[in-house]
């Protein structure tokens, strides 16, 4: 594995994205920055510009006003980049699967590399998400 | 060739990154353990680093291209002929020459400037407000930080070499052991810290509410060469302040242990102030810098000019 990619894995620096969500995930991915869980123990920081992200962890459904806008924000987000799907909406749009305000599920608009289930997922879901998804990645380069 | 391994190696680039990022390794993990968390691993500023060098640039549309690319360079620059100054007057205070407390003064304003012509340069509405913020506090701060600065300068008689200071205090003892000496420590350590561009004097960067400041639009190299301007002016300027008020590093082994116990606790000041202290407003920063911090500066000069 290149060191480009290992010091991507070792210090992936988090984008919070939510379109559409009911802010329940929201408070859970906050919840991983709290002293019981600290991920910066593992490198990963919350950063407020896309500019400076790794990794997006995508929260909600999204809607067909934000569908252009998540688009725009993955284009923004400097290349090599990971998507994370937080929560069952995010995931397959949950329960508002049908709702005329739904466009197309997540993984439709920008590609995603790992789900998370839940409404709302645990904080330990969350970083055994990412801890999987680290793992995924090396397996893949190896 | 000489000159040249002093700017880019021993106590230049290399050396000052080198213990630049083990400093901000030292802020986040004192502030980890200030919030009970466990904080990053050792590695974890110099992994962060290399990772941005392996991320992608981009240039935003908006944005002067010249300017942005070429800014975040001349802050790096900047900090580290300061730091080479500083260390190469410490190693040999004979090497001095006439006004170079002036030339240090100059240079440690680049990086603020270069943060001003980034975020300008960027063509973001957030960051030129980050860096509107970022000038307004640089001309709050300089006056009482050029004031303090002027204390030692009247105390050793008119001295206006680095080398000369070193040599005054090492005979005539430290001048923060002088009430005019010590109150210009003060003032000196609330200027850096808004030099430095932290909590409570981190409006420009806010990142509840300005996520970032004139850095916003920064990713990959150009990014990482900020993060590491940032890191080596945590280091570079307590060394200064530790050679223009406690008396310097000696290079000789058991006492250079001494030297970093001085740079270290001015360091764990900083981050303790940063964590204790909620966010000024940048009215408030300036109110504050042109008021009493100004009026307190005053006072040291003028015990100075006493003798005290």
């Amino acid at each position: 594995m290149s060191i480009k990619l290992k010091a991507l894995l070792k210090s992936p620096w988090v984008f919070h994205l939510c379109s559409g969500s009911c802010n329940n995930c929201d408070i859970e991915i906050l919840d991983c920055i709290t002293p019981r869980y600290d991920i910066e123990r593992f490198g990963m920081l919350l950063v407020g510009s896309v500019r400076h992200a790794d990794v997006l962890l995508c929260t909600g459904i999204v809607n067909k006003l934000g569908e252009s806008r998540v688009k725009r924000i993955y284009n923004q987000t400097p290349k090599p980049c990971l998507v994370v799907a937080v929560g069952n909406c995010a995931n397959s749009q949950g329960v508002f699967r049908g709702s005329y305000a739904c466009g197309k599920p997540l993984d439709q608009v920008i590609p995603v590399d790992i789900y998370i289930p839940g409404c709302p997922p645990k904080p330990e879901a969350i970083i055994l998400g990412v801890v999987k998804l680290i793992e995924k990645i090396k397996g893949k380069k190896k | 060739m000489k000159v040249l391994f002093y700017f880019l190696i021993l106590p230049g680039f290399l050396f000052t990154a080198a213990a630049g990022l083990l400093s901000s390794w030292i802020d986040r993990k004192v502030t980890a353990r200030v919030q009970w968390r466990v904080g990053p691993p050792f590695l974890q500023p110099l992994i962060d680093i290399v990772k941005l060098l392996g991320k992608e640039t981009i240039l935003p549309s908006t944005a002067n291209k010249i300017t942005f690319l070429l800014s975040p360079v001349i802050g790096l620059v900047g900090i580290t002929l300061v730091s080479t100054l500083l260390w190469i007057m410490d190693a040999n205070p004979n090497a001095s020459f006439i006004g170079d407390l002036i030339v240090v003064l100059y240079l440690l304003a680049i990086p603020s400037i270069s943060v001003i012509m980034g975020g300008f340069s960027s063509g973001n509405p957030i960051a030129s407000i980050g860096a509107s913020r970022e000038m307004k506090l640089l001309l709050s701060y300089e006056l009482p930080f050029i004031l303090a600065i002027l204390v030692p300068v009247i105390k050793s008689g008119g001295l206006i070499k680095i080398g000369q200071l070193l040599n005054y205090q090492a005979h005539n003892g430290v001048f923060a052991g002088s009430a005019s000496g010590a109150i210009a420590l003060v003032v000196a350590i609330i200027c850096m810290q808004a030099k430095l561009a932290l909590v409570p004097f981190d409006m420009p960067e806010a990142e509840t509410e300005l996520i970032g400041g004139p850095i916003i639009e920064y990713s990959g190299t150009v990014l990482a060469m900020y993060k590491l301007t940032r890191a080596m002016m945590l280091f570079t300027l307590p060394v200064f302040l530790v050679i223009i008020f406690i008396g310097g590093i000696e290079l000789a082994f058991p006492a250079a242990i001494w030297g970093i116990l001085k740079i270290v606790g001015l360091l764990v000041i900083i981050i303790l102030i940063r964590n204790t202290n909620p966010r000024l407003r940048i009215d408030q920063a300036v109110k504050l810098f042109w008021g009493p911090i100004t009026g307190l500066a005053v006072l040291a000069v003028v015990l100075a000019f006493l003798g005290k």
